[in-house]
């Protein structure tokens, strides 16, 4: 029996169809989403999701961060960002991490709420070059 | 009466009025399209969104400690007020219902005694705020109606909003904008952003499904304080979206009703040309015919 995946970003629905599984990139360790799964909201890393048919990968999306809501029947993926691995472009990923990198040596050390933000925001863009470089 | 000269020339010009009009009217047709889909494309996360939001803030209900945008500060005394309009004119009253709106929200609210800020959001809202009320600007976004808004337009006003909110300078935030009816009507609304206005998750899903079952990761505290900012950013980018399928709406009537008046105009100025063509012929006719009488 499969699950309903749906991947959306605030732009629009970028996959909504079956699959036998989903690995979702939680953020304190991936998650597989599976049909008759219990419900669960989850707060996403950035990160792949990797959809299985049967016991193979068949797509795989690079989400920087954001929230999933898995249910018995379902996983909607509600990413920031998302984009399938084949188009990413680590030319202007590489060219954001070097913003950031850059921001993180400006910012100020003792401001701890935005050191948090900032390292959340390398951790996507470092996610997604390894992601777009794999494949 | 003008001279033939001159009423050909404003024939002329009046044609050429015309032809820009019905070009803008094209242009419009054809962004409004595009504003709708997109604006289509954006309902099914903002769909999602509000019902996690059910789901965690039903979730949380009780709890102390409840984020500043969710709760507000318990106080109404600094009323942030963000009109929405487009970057640029020849929409007929489509700004201006956002301005009178706005105005009118300003003097009610002052008249309670308190305190008002704006956030124009669009060209044509800050200039008209910088003479109304330049005092009371915070801050300002344009560039709005670029062919396509990138979410990062509604992030970063979110995030602007947000920060205002940590930092006690207001209590209340609400959007003017235009909403979309149809290419036709827009109408002016105001939203309350926050304190944000969750709705009821629907009676029958809770009580078939139960909420408490929900597990959460980390925290519903964390979830929920991530998924505020979140969901604030997606009510600004709709409303957004909104903005630019009302401004191209407004954009393609008013240029129709301008088309349809210069075709007007350039009939009655044909007539007139004509009779005053034909009035100067009779009237040399009448001059040559009386000076070969007078031979």
């Amino acid at each position: 029996m499969p699950i309903q995946i749906e991947i959306i970003s605030p732009e629009k629905v970028l996959v909504s169809r079956e699959v036998d599984m989903a690995v979702l990139p939680g953020m304190e360790g991936d998650i597989a989403a599976m049909p008759e799964h219990s419900p669960m909201m989850l707060l996403l890393r950035g990160g792949v999701v990797a959809l299985y048919e049967g016991d193979k990968v068949t797509d795989r999306y690079f989400v920087g961060g954001g929230f999933a809501d898995i249910t018995p029947a379902r996983c909607t993926v509600l990413a920031d960002k998302a984009v399938p691995v084949s188009d990413i472009s680590i030319d202007t990923a590489t060219a954001q991490l070097e913003a950031l990198s850059e921001a993180w040596d400006k910012a100020d050390k003792t401001d701890t709420s935005r050191l948090v933000v900032l390292q959340d925001q390398i951790q996507a863009v470092r996610a997604e070059i390894e992601a777009g470089s794999a494949s | 009466m003008a001279s033939l000269k001159e009423l050909r020339a404003r024939i002329g010009s009046i044609k050429s009025t015309r032809k820009i009009t019905s070009a803008m009217k094209m242009v419009a047709a054809a962004k409004l399209r595009r504003a709708q889909a997109s604006a289509e494309a954006a309902r099914p996360y903002a769909a999602a969104m509000r019902r996690m939001l059910g789901e965690l803030a039903g979730a949380t209900k009780g709890e102390d400690g409840a984020p500043l945008l969710l709760a507000g500060t318990g106080q109404d005394k600094v009323h942030l007020l963000v009109p929405m309009t487009s970057d640029r004119g020849l929409c007929g009253g489509f700004n201006a219902n956002v301005h009178r709106l706005t105005l009118q929200s300003i003097r009610r609210l002052q008249s309670e005694g308190k305190t008002v800020r704006l956030l124009p959001v669009g060209r044509r809202a800050l200039n008209f705020f910088m003479r109304e009320h330049a005092d009371l600007i915070v801050d300002h976004v344009i560039g709005t109606s670029a062919k396509e808004i990138p979410f990062s337009v509604a992030s970063g006003l979110g995030d602007k909003i947000n920060a205002l909110l940590e930092a006690g300078e207001i209590d209340v935030c609400t959007l003017v904008f235009n909403k979309f009816r149809n290419a036709m009507t827009q109408e002016p609304t105001c939203q309350q952003l926050v304190p944000m206005v969750v709705e009821d998750a629907s009676p029958q899903l809770e009580a078939s499904n139960d909420v408490a079952q929900y597990e959460f990761e980390p925290d519903e505290a964390t979830l929920l304080a991530m998924l505020l900012p979140r969901n604030l950013q997606v009510q600004i980018y709709a409303s957004l979206l909104e903005t630019v399928a009302g401004e191209n709406g407004a954009r393609m009537t008013a240029m129709d009703n301008a088309t349809r008046n210069a075709g007007r105009t350039i009939d009655s100025l044909t007539q007139v040309y004509n009779r005053t063509r034909q009035t100067n012929i009779t009237n040399e006719l009448i001059e040559i015919i009386s000076g070969a009488q007078a031979v």
